[in-house]
Formats: C-alpha cells, structure tokens, sequence
C-alpha cells in the first residue's frame, strides 16, 4: 500500500501510517504517522482544535460511533492492523483502554463500574465472587482509592468526588489487563491537588502500560512524560524526547507553543 | 454536548412562565403586562376547574344511583350487565372491568416490546435520513383518528384473524389488543425514545470504551439509566388504551362476557358507555349506572396517571442526585 514508507516499527505499542480522517468533508488529521513507544508516558500536546482527541479516538476506534468520520492509513497496534477485518472491536477495547476528559462513571454502583468491563469479556459465572470482590479490591488499591470507598463500594459511583470519579475511571480498565491507555485531558476537570495525585498514578502506571495523554498544561506533559508529540492543524510537527522537545524544539512553530506565544 | 442541550431546553421552558416574558413587555405597559399576567395564570389554574368540574358533573349523575339505589356487591361480582332486562335489570360490572383489563394487558403485552424495542432503534441504532423518517412516521401513526383504527380492525384485522384462525368471528379479544397495541406503540415509542436520549453520551462512550457491545450498551447501561423514563413510557401507554373507545367498540365485538381466550368477544367499560348512553332514559337507573362506570373508569387512569407521575418525578430526582 505506502511502498516508500518505513515498515511500522516492531518495537512500537501503537504506530499510524499516513493516517487522514475527515469528518464530513473537514479533515482533522493530516497524514499522521507517529511510532508510541512501549512502557513510557507519551504526552500529545498542541492549540486547541488541532486533533488530538482524534487521534486518541482512532486508537480504540470509537470515532467510528459518528456517521460522518471517513479513515485512511494504516494503524498497527501491537503490530496488529486494528482496521483488518478480523479484528473484534470488543477485543481492541480490552487491549486499549481509555480515560475521558470528563470522567464518566457509569449510574451504578462503584463496585459494579470497576466490574463492568470484564462482565463483557466473560460468561456470567466465569468468576466466583471472592474472586470478583479481590478484583474489585486489587484495582481500588492500584489507583489508591479503596481506602476511601471501601466501606461504600455498593454506592452510586456519581456520587463521588470528580477526582475519585476519574481514578475509579482508571481502575475499572485494570481488571481488563489493557496493554494500552489513553487519556484524554484526564486532569482537566480537578484542582491542583487532585492533579498531582493523577500524576503520581502515572508514574507509578508507567512500569506496566504505554500510556498516551492528551494535555494542555505544558507543566503537566514536561513533568510526566518521556516523550511528546506535538500536533498542530492535524499533523504531527514534532515527536522527540520530552526534554528535547520542550528545550531544544527542531521546527519553529514547536518553539512558540512550547514557550507560550502559540494557542 | 448532551448536558448544555438539557440545559438549554431548561431554559426555554422557563421563558415560558407568565412574568419573565420580555416580548410581552414590549408591547405592553407595566399595568397591561400584570393583567396578562393574571390572564396566563388564570389558563393555567383553568386545567384544575376543568377537572375539578368533569369529577363534579360525573360524580353528580352517578350519586343517586351510587349512594344508595345500586347492589354494590353485584356492581363489583357479578359478570351480569343486563341494564335493559325488562324482569330484573343487573348492573355487574365484573365482565366489563375483566374486558377492559385483558384487552389493555394483551395490547401492552404486544405494544411494550415493540414500542420500546422502536424507541430502542431509532434512538441508538440509526442516523440521519432514517431516524428522521421514522419519527414523522411515528408521529403520523400517533394522529390517526381512532375511528379510523376501528375500520382497519373491522375491515382488515378480522377478516385476517378468521382466516387464520377459523374463529367464527374477527372482533373479539385479540382484534381489540392488536389495535390498541398499534395505537399505544407511537406514545411508547416517543416518550421511551425521549427517555433514551436522555441518557449522557458519556455513558455510552464509557462502556463501548470498556469493551460492551452497543447490545449491551442498550441493556446494561441504557435501560437501567433511563428504566424510570421508560416506565412512564409505558405508563402512558397502558393510560391510552384504557381510555380508547371508539376503536375497541369496533374491534372487540362488544360481547357482555369474561373472554376465556384469545378469540372471545368482549366488552370494555369505555365502549359500554359509548354504546349505551343514547339509549339510555335521562336520570334513569341505567344512565346513572353508566355515570357510575365512568367514575370507576375516572379512578384507575387516576392512578396510572399518579403513577406515572410519581416515576417521571422520580427520574428528576434521579439526575439532580
Ligand atoms: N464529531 C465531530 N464532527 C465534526 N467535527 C469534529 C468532530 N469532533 C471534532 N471535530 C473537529 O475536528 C477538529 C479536531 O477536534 P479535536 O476534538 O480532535 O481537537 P482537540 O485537539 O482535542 O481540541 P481540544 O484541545 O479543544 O480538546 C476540530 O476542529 C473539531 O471542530
Ligand atoms: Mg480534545
């Protein structure tokens, strides 16, 4: 198909080949071709409209939910073409995880939403309810909310604090083993404090999944990334090291973004 | 995208009430606008006099025979409704309340499952042109005079049921339900399709991302968000088909009996009165007795109507919570 391409790198989680997407007949991605690299935190940063969430949609390909999107290019998750007919969606979802920027916990309880991925995945029964209660328990743990909740575990989970709701959003993609998460602005709708403790999460996330994180705050994706991509009116511009890209930008507009003169 | 849209019909609702419309005090001086003020609020406190005074005038015709003059053990036992007996006539109601019970539990039997596996569809799984179609479609459906619905339950849904059959006769019990079941299924469909959309996208976009079908999306996210929208839905439904009368007159033969099966004629309570009233005398024993049917037809829409009330309150609740 793109004979004078690089082949997708095999060392690459998630790698995009000349990826356009349009919605209706406006294109929000350019020929997007960009390697993620496995066991890091990768941050996609750039103005506002410029295609990230996009991009990050293309992942799990929840995009596909809208009519109008029209997709070409290749992505190759785990070297697998997620766009080949073979592929269950149901399992893309289970590998790659994703994180909203408003978090949105399903209306039932906190135990039911960090379940309710891996009810989709197996037959009713499949696990016995110790078994269930220890998922439930290792997962609260992992993203440090179940000493808070775990005497409430049978509540609604919208009635928790925005911050609690985005780390029960996080946990309930770990009972799934993804290999792979997407957040999208995760921090956006918390305060300082709230941030911080997301950031540590990450740091401790990082040894286990590739992580993908859409941001705005150019502090956040300096302080808890490894590497950044920075996009602008739909392509990429930019992908390196985080520290190369923040203090030793290659293309120009990369420069005014990152300094803040951009967006 | 989904809340701002919430919002704003909040919003446009509230524009509606008496003293916050701007376009009035254009035109008007302060003094004018307090009178239309006064005016609006008189419309609305209107629906109350009008029910207060449908129950008053009801309730007068049927007080002499319902205090006193009536057999009230035989009113609720007794599947006799023999108004006309020139030797002793019997006002058993039980006949007509089994008739008017089984034949709006066949229709939501037939209407519940295709109303909310509708709303269901277009709701969730189609897009532009189709979904527009079919709810003008639904909408047509709804505006069908009921009368009209009799004739297709006469000329069209009897000949069929005897054909398929063998029943001597086509109205009877399962006529009247598949009619009233087509005329419940548009009130379903867009009160439940409403109820659906009601629903965050969020949601949705949550567990597709966790790997549900959209199936599953329907069944173990959207019908439990929104199962309360859903019960009014069907509330309503249950509330059209007690209430029609013209086209179950047509379609269930009007049979004084307790049907034992599907192709039995009956009678309900609506289309007693409807059959009945003319022929009545004013003031008569039996004209009363209708009068008196109606306030036992008046009660149970009361009460579904309550109910169905209580559950949309309920879902207010729900999403302040
Ligand atoms: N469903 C859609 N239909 C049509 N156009 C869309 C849709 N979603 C996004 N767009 C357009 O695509 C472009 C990219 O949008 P996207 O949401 O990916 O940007 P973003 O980088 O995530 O922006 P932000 O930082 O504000 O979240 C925007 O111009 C947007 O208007
Ligand atoms: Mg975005």
């Amino acid at each position: 198909m793109i004979a004078n391409e690089p082949a997708a790198s095999a060392a690459a989680s998630i790698s995009t080949r000349n990826l356009n997407l349009w919605y209706g007949d406006f294109q929000a991605l350019r020929d997007v071709s960009l390697d993620i690299k496995p066991g890091i935190v990768t941050a996609l940063v750039g103005p506002s409209g410029c295609g990230k969430t996009t991009l990050l949609r293309c992942f799990n390909r929840i995009n596909e939910r809208y009519g109008n999107v029209t997709t070409t290019g290749q992505i190759t998750i785990f070297g697998k073409n997620i766009y080949d007919p073979d592929v269950s969606l149901t399992q893309l979802r289970k590998t790659v995880g994703m994180v909203f920027q408003r978090p949105n916990p399903l209306p039932i309880s906190i135990y039911e939403n960090v379940l309710f991925g891996i009810r989709s995945h197996t037959r009713r029964g499949e696990y016995s309810r110790r078994e269930r209660d220890a998922m439930v328990e290792s997962a609260l743990r992992n993203v440090r909310l179940w000493d808070e909740v775990k005497d409430r575990l049978r509540k609604k989970a919208t009635q928790l604090t925005l911050e609690q709701q985005q780390k029960l959003c996080i946990a309930r993609l770990l009972p799934l083993k993804p290999r792979v998460m997407l957040m999208d602005e995760p921090c956006s709708a918390l305060d300082a404090e709230g941030i911080e403790r997301i950031e540590l999460l990450l740091q401790e996330l990082r040894k286990t999944y590739t992580i993908l994180i859409v941001t705005h705050n150019m502090a956040q994706a300096r302080r808890a990334s490894d590497e950044c991509a920075f996009m602008l009116l739909g392509r990429i511009v930019e992908h390196d090291k985080t520290l190369n890209v923040f203090l030793n930008p290659r293309e120009k507009e990369t420069e005014m973004y990152v300094t803040g003169r951009y967006g | 995208m989904e809340d701002s849209r919430r919002e704003r019909d909040g919003a446009e609702g509230g524009a509606g009430q008496a003293d916050s419309a701007p376009w009035l005090c254009r035109f008007l001086g302060p003094a004018e606008s307090m009178v239309a003020g006064v005016v609006v609020r008189l419309c609305g406190y209107s629906a109350i006099l009008f029910v207060f005074a449908i129950l008053f005038f009801v309730l007068r015709e049927a007080a002499p025979m319902l205090f006193g003059g009536m057999d009230l053990v035989e009113f609720i036992s007794s599947p006799d409704w023999r108004p006309s007996s020139e030797v002793r006539p019997q006002y058993g109601i039980l006949a007509l309340l089994v008739g008017t019970l089984s034949v709006t539990g066949l229709a939501m039997a037939l209407a519940v499952p295709l109303g909310l596996g509708a709303a269901v569809y277009i709701s969730e799984f189609c897009t532009g042109k189709v979904k527009e179609t079919l709810k003008i479609v639904i909408e047509l459906l709804a505006a069908i005079p009921s009368v009209v619905w009799g004739f297709i339950s006469y000329m069209v849904l009897a000949p069929l049921i005897v054909d398929l059959t063998g029943a001597p006769v086509g109205v009877n019990l399962l006529n009247g339900g598949a009619v009233l079941a087509l005329m419940s299924v548009p009130i379903i469909v867009s009160v439940g399709e409403d109820a659906l959309k009601a629903v965050p996208d969020s949601y949705r976009e949550a567990a597709l991302s966790l790997g549900a079908s959209r199936w599953e999306v329907v069944y173990r996210v959207l019908f439990p968000a929104a199962k309360n929208g859903l019960l009014a839905a069907v509330l309503l439904g249950v509330g059209r088909a007690i209430g029609e009368t013209m086209a179950v007159l047509m379609a269930t033969g009007h049979a004084v009996q307790i049907p034992r099966g599907l192709l039995d004629p009956i009678c309900t309570l609506t289309a007693t009165i409807a059959a009945e009233l003319g022929e009545t005398v004013y003031g008569g024993p039996h004209y009363r007795m209708l009068f008196v049917i109606g306030l036992v037809l008046f009660t149970i829409t009361f009460f579904v109507n309550l109910i169905a009330d209580i559950v949309v309150k309920g879902i207010r609740n729900g999403q302040r919570a």
